[in-house]
């Protein structure tokens, strides 16, 4: 893949994009590099610049400056030549209720060159028993699949999702998910936009945080904002009138969970532990945690709720689940 | 799939879900149809004078009437509601995002209103010359009706999308559409017949506007007056500023 990437240039390639709209600055000054095959997502808060980025990308919009290159083409130059060979999935658009889920992908099926074939496509998003119903008889989850199969249909390089999952039930959320993961394993890359932070974590192969029409913070999920760096701390609630060393105590919280941030991970666990067993003491609620990608991402966005998002509990990592969020 | 092919390709689907919309179904087809038999049967036993020299049939003239009516509600009517409607639910963006080329979409809207606009003049005539012995065009006749049931077509096909451009929303859609197009069909002879002893105000509006002309030249078919073209000049010019307009302020996405 990386061979491939060298020889045709990456996906996409922006440097110092521009755009305003009367007074408002939407995008100021926007770089971003999305190698192929992978998935790369743009994250940030609503009104953060996201979609309009993308819809610049997708030749929707024009820019006031920089320079834009998709799968080597300048949508605003050379948006019919690009359409052929992207898929878009906006952030709402609908589609004709009278039509059946087959016709419909066949309908978009016919406006591409190099058509994948319409029952694969229908398959590949879980939709086969859906085939013959209208579109206006589907969930929420169904409408957003089929929105990806018609962006899939065209056999595209490279795919826009436009926060895929917004207003999704968690199954219908997951479904979406696998079906996404699934497309990277077709050799697509998919540039994704989100608000959510499990989802960049759960998709994304690199991540840029967006806020206030820059980007503040790129890379790989597991190590963006120096999460990997970040020191890890230690939460446990003990039974009542149990004194650990001293060094390792602190007054419990609200939630009546005392939490420490050691210099030493490793040692101070280690002792904190020795301690509870020589004292037969129970360490209850027992976590390690390093700061999640929303605590991050609260951080570099500078949201007012930032404060309070690190004192939530963290993810349990070491329990091996990745980036969900207690609620 | 070439541009021909890809063009018939979308009237199909234009037409299935056409008539899988009850409210496309019944309002645009339906209603014209439905017209002509309470026009015909509540009024259809007298006469109009529409000429110093000419009196027909009111049965007859309805026909003739109920087919302009027809056509105005499969181009105008239609095309205005239903693009839109389209435009609002993201249809028009989704269908802009891919490679179909926006002359095919939208010329692809207007074969399938011109088809439906035939189908429902071909209903009124036959049920006019089955229940009314209503003359049929044929011959020069004929061809220079085609000529104006063509061109009528078309620029009302051209003005459906250009007053897109002033409908806020979908909501808002059939009010406007019916405020703009309702008056006229009263003001220009379709619904009750003009007379010799109309108002000249009212008179002077109906010149004005297409629709007074559209209805004389399919009149001219069915009921032998004289065919003017003017009339058919009068109603290309608006189908060609419906058209201009069209091009420089339609929107393929919603309104914010």
């Amino acid at each position: 893949m990386a061979e491939i990437a060298r020889q045709e240039g990456a996906a996409i390639e922006v440097r110092g994009l521009i755009k305003s709209y009367g007074d408002v600055r939407a995008v100021r000054g926007i770089d971003l590099l999305v190698e192929r095959g992978q998935i790369f997502a743009l994250l940030g808060p609503n009104g953060a610049g996201k979609t309009t980025t993308v819809e610049i990308l997708e030749g929707y919009r024009s820019r006031d400056g920089g320079t834009v290159r998709v799968l080597g083409y300048d949508p605003a130059r050379q948006r019919r030549q690009l359409k052929s060979r992207i898929g878009i999935v906006l952030q709402s658009s609908g589609m004709d209720r009278y039509l059946t889920v087959a016709e419909t992908v066949a309908m978009y099926a016919g406006y591409y060159p190099r058509p994948r074939p319409v029952d694969e496509v229908i398959e590949l998003v879980g939709l086969q028993t859906k085939r013959g119903a209208r579109v206006l008889r589907l969930s929420g989850g169904q409408q957003r699949r089929l929105d990806v199969a018609i962006a899939l249909v065209g056999n595209p390089d490279l795919l826009f999702l436009d926060e895929p999952t917004t207003g999704f039930d968690p199954s219908a959320r997951h479904e979406a998910w696998e079906v996404i993961k699934n497309l990277a394993g077709l050799g697509k890359t998919v540039l994704l936009t989100t608000h959510y932070m499990d989802e960049a974590q759960y998709l994304a192969d690199q991540v840029a945080v967006i806020s206030g029409g820059r980007i503040v913070a790129e890379g790989p999920p597991a190590t963006i904002g120096n999460r990997e760096r970040a020191r890890a701390r230690i939460r446990y609630r003990l039974a009542d009138g149990a004194m650990p060393p001293a060094d390792l105590s602190a007054s419990p919280g609200p939630d009546g969970l005392t939490e420490l941030i050691p210099d030493d991970l490793t040692t101070a666990l280690h002792r904190l532990t020795g301690w509870a067993l020589d004292q037969h003491v129970e360490l209850t609620a027992l976590e390690v945690a390093r700061p999640t990608l929303e605590d991050v991402y609260l951080e570099l966005t500078g949201s007012p709720a930032g404060a309070a998002g690190s004192m939530q509990p963290a993810v349990p990592e070491l329990a091996g689940q990745k980036g969900r969020h207690r609620s | 799939m070439n541009g021909a092919a890809l063009t018939l390709s979308q009237v199909r689907y234009t037409n299935k879900a056409f008539w899988r919309n009850p409210a496309s179904a019944f309002f645009i087809f339906a209603f014209p149809l439905m017209f002509l038999v309470i026009f015909t049967a509540l009024l259809g036993h007298g006469t109009v004078r529409i000429s110093p020299t000419q009196v027909v049939n009111t049965s007859t003239y309805y026909v003739a009437a109920m087919a302009s009516f027809g056509v105005i509600s499969a181009c105008y009517t239609n095309i205005a509601i239903s693009v839109t409607t389209q435009r609002d639910e993201g249809v028009l963006k989704r269908t802009n995002g891919t490679p179909l080329p926006s002359s095919i979409y939208l010329g692809a809207r207007m074969l399938h209103s011109l088809v439906v606009a035939v189908l429902l003049v071909a209903i009124t005539a036959a049920f006019g010359r089955a229940v009314y012995s209503a003359s049929i065009p044929s011959g020069l006749t004929l061809l220079r009706f085609l000529v104006m049931l063509l061109v009528g077509a078309a620029a009302f096909c051209a003005l459906g999308f250009a007053i897109t451009a002033v409908i806020p929303n979908a909501d808002a859609a059939p009010a406007i559409v019916n405020a703009s197009i309702l008056p006229l069909l009263f003001l220009s002879g379709v619904f009750i017949p003009l007379g010799s002893n109309a108002p000249a105000w009212i008179v002077w509006i109906a010149r004005i506007f297409p629709v007074w002309h559209f209805a004389r030249g399919m009149q001219a078919g069915f009921l032998g007056t004289a065919f003017s073209w003017t009339d058919v000049l009068v109603v290309a010019a608006w189908g060609l500023g419906g058209l201009l307009l069209a091009v420089r302020f339609f929107s393929w996405e919603p309104r914010a």
